[in-house]
């Protein structure tokens, strides 16, 4: 091999190196398995909650009555001690698992979002401490499901 | 096409709350006649530091608004939100606290 192949080689090697890695970075920070999971309790079995116990220490503020599906606003915060994240899943959805947010240290345990839903169903929120799993529900009627259009 | 982001970080008793829009269509797989398009990933930084990380779906709705609580924060903080879709568009805001 001449040295001039073996340097190109070098330089394909680290351009598709440079390429891959992010490529990586981000299938990794997706969990492809749980999003696509078809059932709540296979998304739970996807973010490894599917141990989790009810818990009042999660507060979820949302309206009874969703009249447009589209846009529900959820609330969530946890006073589990140590929470570290919070899964929102909502039951009847074609993909029921809507969300997982990491908190790090400096964030407080609480999110508001909104989502869509297809229909009414419950909505399940799972918050991770310690190596554990706490879970509470809130049953959310939707009017017109926003998951279509 | 990644659209304008719009986020406002205020300081109140110890905690800053933060609140961001990000423009994006969120269309899902049940959408007849649109692709799949829906933001993956979000990270929230606190002076260049990483505080949470989420991963979403197509359930949250079309131009997604979130609101985030932080420790402490005092007036000037750095806070930068940034998205990244199933399609590698992504985008970032980045605000002073107020």
């Amino acid at each position: 091999m001449t040295p001039m192949n073996s340097s190109r080689r070098t330089l394909l090697g680290a351009l598709l190196a440079a390429l891959l890695q992010p490529l990586a970075a981000l299938a990794a920070a997706w969990n492809m398995e749980a999003f696509g999971a078809r059932s709540a309790a296979d998304a739970l079995q996807g973010i490894g909650a599917a141990g989790a116990v009810p818990s009042a220490d999660l507060a979820i503020d949302a309206p009874q009555i969703a009249e447009n599906g589209a846009v529900v606003p959820i609330e969530i915060s946890s006073s589990v001690p140590g929470t570290s994240a919070i899964a929102v899943v909502i039951e009847k959805n074609p993909f029921p698992l809507a969300a997982r947010f990491e908190f790090k240290e400096g964030a407080l345990p609480f999110v508001k979002l909104n989502v869509k839903m297809g229909e009414s169903s419950d909505v399940r929120v799972v918050a991770f401490a310690g190596g554990k799993q706490y879970t509470a529900t809130r049953e959310i009627k939707v009017t017109i499901g926003g998951c279509g259009g | 096409m990644a659209g304008p982001m719009k986020m406002r970080a205020t300081a109140t008793g110890g905690t800053t709350e933060v609140r961001v829009l990000m423009t994006h269509p969120m269309t899902t797989a049940q959408m007849k006649d649109q692709p799949l398009h829906f933001i993956q990933n979000v990270v929230v930084k606190q002076n260049g530091k990483t505080v949470i990380e989420a991963e979403i779906s197509q359930a949250v709705s079309r131009n997604p608004v979130f609101s985030f609580r932080l420790k402490g924060g005092a007036k000037g903080d750095k806070i930068e939100v940034a998205w990244l879709d199933n399609k590698g568009e992504s985008n970032k805001i980045e605000t002073a606290v107020a």
